[in-house]
């Protein structure tokens, strides 16, 4: 052989051989979490999120397959492509196995792509967008605690059996917000409402008032507020300070447990909210509560407990199926029933959503709690079908019609 | 119902009511602003985060000593004002020889640390602060309600810029820095102490805006982000004011309140960039601004 050939051949051995290694470690488990450690999902997920996966990671024992599990953390910052280009580098450099966590749904978008693209699982928490399981579902993307269409079936319909036929829309101008505008004006309509208008606000405003008069000057009957996080504590101060809310009733389309807190039994009281996991529902939610509020010094949102529960759905499929393989655990992931602390009678659709029992609370009065972070009671208990429907999303080119 | 702009005219007034609370925000924040470009020669990239200091001194205050809203208005301000004296003593003093971007570096990197440093102890979600008992409630205008706290801004802002510009510019004490600012090495051989003036004329332009953040503490959640999307509107109003002139700043800043609300109505797409708009046509038309002294 000539030189250059010799250095040709070798080369493509070492390459070989890199590619081994690169498998070599695919045995292990490599958990990332980007989600928003700083803006305003920050306290909804955000870095207690990696804390309780830290958690659940312990809980399991520490080690699968025999090697030690390892967590990634970054803060997507809510930009897209910050998301994207972390997940590709971790799945490209670091073995990555799954991305749990995205809490924004424009950056949660983007992920499945990337899932899609490098085959590797990704659970979506705290995202609402329906779409990530409709016209964005990939065969790697599970869409884990909750989306906009419980939150229309609950809340708004909740909201309508009251009277409140007529809504104007405060919306976050981005996929979430209109996707969960799309929910409720379906609910809405579905009920014999109607949609009397809507506004669009930039993530992140925190100065609603111009908004809200827009809001009053409709005469609707509802307030129907398509955001979260900050977005939603400030929008609902804002609506109480303008005597808004002595018109118009409103509503809360997404609030975690945190903007409740943010906002204050005072100002949020009497809300309807719709929620897949409260840490006061039962001795097991209250049992994970109380651990959570050793280490974080708050009570955790649904976010939060999704994660624990999907850490551990993860690797217990992991378990069963005996490697990190995307495609077996996925279909693993897609054969198991759920029923833990957080889910009851969960199952992951076929599109990818994981259907479970949610739950529409109304916020107590400041005289009706009892205890710090009692907040809410219970006024219904959609079962999954009734959530998010029994079949899977039409819209997702997966699925066969 | 009678419209403008094919807008019925109650939402118009509310808007322009709304305007003009956000132009009080403004106005305060280029009032100190421009005492500090206009009489210092410095661009203060800091002036949001101080801001949000003093939304923070006053939530602190609250939270954890039990000083209520009205004490905060004077204790915030001073305490963040101490710290502007600090920052300008260690820092800004050795940077008046050399060129103003080096100014502008320093003080954007003082605004990162300190967001950095509020939001790895407080977190991104805001603190809720409390309307004080005596403010609360509204005033029915009939085309809406305007709560009696935002009536309360307008009416602190504008008293405070009024009483400002009147000590620049008819007070001893104001015509001393005047001076200093146009001819400092005269002024000192006059026995007047210069760096002192200086000193304190910074940490009285971040205590204006430490100020407008006690202010601002009930009206939006106080959060280690607020004050750096605020900063960047605060800078082109006073850019459209004239960069060194305390009534172009007072005056842009009610005015642009006002257009920034009428836009919301007529066409709220461009409410975010309608400031920035009038700016570039402003810096085309007449550089110095609207109130500024040609160079």
């Amino acid at each position: 052989m000539t030189r250059k050939s010799t250095i040709v051949v070798l080369g493509a051995l070492l390459g070989l051989c890199a590619a081994k290694l690169a498998s070599a470690a695919a045995d292990q488990v490599v958990i990332g979490d980007i989600d928003d450690m700083s803006g305003v999902y920050a306290d909804v997920m955000g870095q207690a999120g990696v804390d309780v996966i830290n958690m659940a990671i312990s809980d399991f024992g520490g080690t699968v397959l025999g090697k030690k599990i390892t967590v990634l953390s970054v803060d997507h910052q809510n930009k897209p492509d910050i998301g994207a280009s972390k997940f590709r580098e971790w799945a490209d450099q670091n073995g990555l196995t799954v991305v749990l966590g995205g809490s924004n749904t424009g950056v949660s978008i983007a992920m499945s792509k990337v899932a899609a693209a490098k085959k590797i699982p990704f659970i979506a928490i705290g995202a609402g967008g329906a779409s990530l399981t409709g016209a964005d579902c990939t065969p790697y993307t599970i869409h884990y605690a909750y989306d906009t269409t419980a939150l229309g079936n609950g809340t708004a319909s909740a909201i309508i059996k009251e009277g409140g036929k007529t809504w104007f829309f405060i919306t976050a101008d981005y996929a979430f917000g209109t996707q969960l505008q799309d929910a409720a004006t379906k609910v809405v309509l579905a009920n014999g409402g109607k949609v009397l208008g809507a506004v669009r606000a930039p993530l992140g405003t925190t100065d609603y008032s111009s908004f809200l008069l827009q809001a009053q000057a409709s005469g609707a009957q509802v307030l129907g507020l398509a955001n979260a996080g900050t977005d939603f504590s400030n929008s609902l101060k804002a609506a109480n300070e303008f005597g808004i809310t002595r018109t118009m009733k409103p509503a809360a389309l997404l609030a975690f447990l945190t903007d409740i807190h943010a906002a204050t039994l005072q100002t949020a009281q009497g809300l309807y909210l719709t929620t897949g996991f409260y840490w006061d529902l039962n001795d097991q939610t209250r049992a994970f509560g109380k651990r959570f509020f050793a280490k974080v010094n708050r009570m955790p949102t649904m976010d939060q407990g999704a994660v624990y529960s999907a850490t551990i759905q993860y690797l217990n499929a992991v378990k069963a199926v005996g490697s990190t393989d995307s495609d077996k655990v996925m279909a693993q992931l897609k054969k198991t029933k759920i029923n833990d602390f957080f889910a009851k009678d969960g199952y992951i659709r076929e599109d990818g959503l994981m259907v479970h029992t949610m739950y529409v609370m109304k916020v107590k009065t400041p005289a009706e709690s009892k205890y710090p972070w009692d907040y809410y009671k219970v006024v219904k208990v959609m079962t999954g079908e009734e959530a998010d429907g029994a079949q899977p999303d039409p819209t997702c080119p997966m699925i066969k019609k | 119902m009678t419209t403008v702009f094919g807008v019925p005219l109650p939402a118009i007034l509310g808007q322009l009511m709304l305007g003009l609370v956000n132009g009080s925000f403004y106005a305060l924040l280029s009032l100190g602003l421009a005492v500090i470009f206009g009489l210092l020669g410095v661009v203060n990239f800091a002036h949001g985060a101080f801001y949000m200091l003093g939304a923070f001194a006053a939530y602190i205050g609250l939270a954890s000593f039990g000083i209520n809203y009205w004490w905060a208005l004077l204790l915030a301000p001073l305490t963040v004002g101490l710290l502007g004296i600090i920052i300008e003593r260690l820092f800004l003093r050795h940077l008046y020889q050399v060129e103003p971007v080096y100014g502008l570096l320093l003080t954007f990197g003082i605004a990162l640390i300190a967001e950095g440093v509020m939001r790895s102890q407080f977190g991104a979600s805001g603190k809720s602060y409390p309307v004080p008992p005596l403010l609360q409630g509204g005033f029915n205008l009939g085309f809406m309600v305007l709560p009696i706290y935002r009536a309360w801004v307008i009416l602190a802002s504008v008293t405070v810029c009024v009483v400002t510009w009147f000590l620049i510019e008819r007070t001893r004490l104001g015509s001393r820095l005047r001076a200093a600012t146009e001819n400092a090495k005269l002024v000192q051989a006059f026995g007047i102490n210069v760096p002192l003036l200086v000193m304190c004329t910074y940490g009285a332009g971040v205590a204006l805006a430490a100020l407008a953040g006690v202010l601002a503490a009930p009206v939006v959640q106080v959060s280690p982000l607020m004050g750096s999307s605020l900063v960047i509107v605060v800078f082109a109003v006073v850019v459209i004011g004239g960069m060194g002139s305390i009534v172009g700043a007072i005056v842009s800043g009610l005015f642009l309140g006002l257009i920034e609300g009428l836009t919301k109505v007529i066409y709220p797409e461009a409410s975010n960039i309608v400031v920035f708009v009038i700016m570039a046509v402003v810096l085309i038309a007449r550089p110095a601004g609207l109130f500024g002294k040609e160079q």
